[in-house]
């Protein structure tokens, strides 16, 4: 992408950040920036870890239409969230403290990748990813099973609560889970920055990168690696955000094709971000809360996944 | 040179390749022959560390494949497989520019500048140097991978059916570059369908029939009518045309 797109996406940025902080600023300005700035960096993150994991992803399945949450990552986090209010009841499931409510799905989560990627793509010296994959939906298709089955179990009025997390909200993360996102998520986005260039190696295919010298099998668990903790930290916070990688990573192709790596992940990120501010500050400011973001997302990607798919753009 | 010493590979309990001692001379064009099935690709995918040998070990200049850094034996080999289909959107400039990661792991200097611009020139890619891969023909794409390799600028080069998808004007100027290479004391292994390619072009050939190598020597003395006959399991005349076998399947 040449220097004027990144001036433009700069500038989108800042004005989306503008406009979310300053906008309809009254009273206590210093109370309501604070919770402003909170969850500004709470989108920040989110929009980051998902962009960022998402086309970390495609380079390694070497496929464009693939997100990380096909590897079933929403799936164990509802089945988490039902197992939690099953056993612990709507009192205790709300009064879970947050910190470690977080960490603990985020190490289920990641940790249910890292053993799928490592048992199968370990055993496969890296080749096997079309097989990883489909294990990833078919665990999917048996922790939603396994929700679904849970969720029939729980009383109405607690089957209403995990309908609720189902969906991402933006408003939930406090800045204590935040932070802890923040810690994990951070690290794993600057050493894909660093991996950037043998990124750009491994999306050559594992034939030419081991003829370049790449070691391809320690560069595949390495990135899904990191995949798995931006994604399971970004759910952990908000909740599942299915299309929203797809739609970032679609456009970030779209808009910089054959960019390298580096500059790839920092439009996803860039645009992940501008689309999450923006999204969630017409949400909350101009339809007053009256529609979920996530629903919308969902929405739009699945649209614009069939589009690209059906004109040919992504393979 | 290549060292090849009991080397062998199977799938699934399926012998792909008996245990094969082989050398393969440096400083020669070394033709790899053989019916479908011969294990062909195999040997020069094992040899070239894509497939990790389960048997056996390869030398290639004294380097072991199997405990040699990748980032090494990429300064020593380069290899171009059958497939050019990509998953990225790269232009062909882009795609050559790849070959020289080895030697400045994606900070090219003003060397490696020159080599991807050279093996642009060599392919004749240089109007393409900015066009994207997925608009090409087959034959353009084939030809900025072997730019790609090409640009490695290794000791040896091992291509595998590289003449696929090339016109015959195209197939003859990659095995006269291949020939330049050779003069200029480099090594190339390559798998050839065309017969008359490796009796024009090959110092060195070495048959492969069922996952073993059936024989190997000078053109004259591998490409002779009885040996291509029996290699092929169908009818085979072999003529003189200057001081180099000429391969006649056009019988009467």
């Amino acid at each position: 992408m040449r220097a004027r797109g990144w001036v433009a996406l700069g500038v989108l940025c800042a004005g989306v950040v503008a406009l979310w902080l300053f906008q309809g600023l009254s009273g206590n300005v210093g109370f309501v920036l604070s919770l402003r700035l909170g969850k500004l960096a709470a989108l920040v993150l989110v929009a980051a870890s998902v962009g960022m994991a998402t086309v970390l992803f495609q380079t390694v399945a070497q496929n464009r239409i693939l997100t990380p949450s096909i590897m079933g990552f929403d799936a164990l986090y509802l089945l988490v969230q039902s197992l939690a209010l099953a056993s612990l009841g709507i009192s205790g499931f709300v009064g879970l403290p947050a910190g470690p409510k977080f960490l603990i799905e985020t190490a289920l989560m990641a940790g249910l990748a890292v053993a799928l990627f490592g048992a199968l793509l370990g055993r496969a010296g890296g080749r096997d990813i079309g097989r990883t994959i489909l294990s990833g939906v078919i665990l999917g298709v048996l922790f939603r099973s396994g929700a679904t089955l849970v969720m029939r179990l729980l009383d109405p009025n607690a089957n209403a609560v995990v309908q609720a997390v189902s969906f991402a909200n933006f408003s939930r993360p406090s800045v204590e889970t935040t932070l802890w996102a923040a810690c994990l998520a951070l690290p794993a986005m600057a050493l894909a920055l660093t991996l950037g260039p043998r990124l750009d190696v491994l999306v050559l295919g594992r034939e030419r990168a081991v003829s370049l010298g790449l070691p391809h099998r320690a560069m595949v668990l390495v990135t899904l690696g990191i995949v798995a903790v931006l994604t399971a930290s970004a759910t952990a916070l908000v909740g599942p955000v299915a299309f929203f990688g797809l739609i970032v990573a679609g456009l970030a192709h779209s808009l910089a094709p054959g960019a390298r790596h580096r500059s790839l992940l920092l439009l996803a990120a860039g645009l992940a971000a501008v689309g999450l501010i923006g999204g969630q500050w017409a949400f909350e400011r101009v339809l007053g809360l009256k529609a979920t973001l996530s629903l919308v997302i969902e929405f739009a990607g699945g649209v614009l996944f069939l589009t690209l798919l059906m004109r040919g753009k992504i393979r | 040179m290549i060292e090849i010493s009991g080397l062998s590979h199977s799938i699934r309990g399926t012998q792909i390749l008996a245990p094969t001692t082989l050398t393969l001379p440096a400083g020669q064009i070394t033709a790899l022959i053989g019916p479908n099935g011969a294990g062909k690709s195999t040997l020069s995918r094992l040899i070239a560390r894509i497939e990790a040998p389960p048997a056996g070990t390869v030398r290639v200049n004294g380097l072991d494949v199997a405990t040699t850094h990748g980032g090494r034996l990429a300064r020593e080999l380069a290899f171009m497989g059958q497939h050019t289909g990509l998953a990225s959107r790269l232009r062909v400039g882009e795609l050559v520019a790849f070959g020289r990661w080895p030697h400045c792991h994606g900070r090219p200097g003003a060397a490696d500048r020159a080599a991807v611009a050279q093996a642009l020139q060599d392919f004749e890619l240089e109007p393409l140097a900015k066009r994207f891969l997925d608009t090409l023909s087959g034959g353009q794409a084939q030809r900025a991978h072997l730019a790609m390799a090409a640009a490695q600028e290794t000791p040896w080069l091992i291509l595998d059916e590289p003449l696929n998808n090339l016109d015959l004007a195209h197939a003859r100027a990659l095995m006269a570059y291949l020939a330049r290479l050779r003069d200029g004391g480099r090594s190339v292994l390559i798998v050839l369908h065309d017969l008359n390619f490796a009796a024009g072009w090959a110092d060195h050939v070495v048959a492969m029939k069922g996952g073993a190598v059936v024989a190997e020597g000078t053109p004259h003395e591998v490409l002779t009518a009885p040996a291509l006959s029996a290699l092929y399991e169908t009818e085979i005349a072999v003529a003189t045309h200057g001081e180099r076998p000429l391969v006649l399947h056009h019988l009467p």
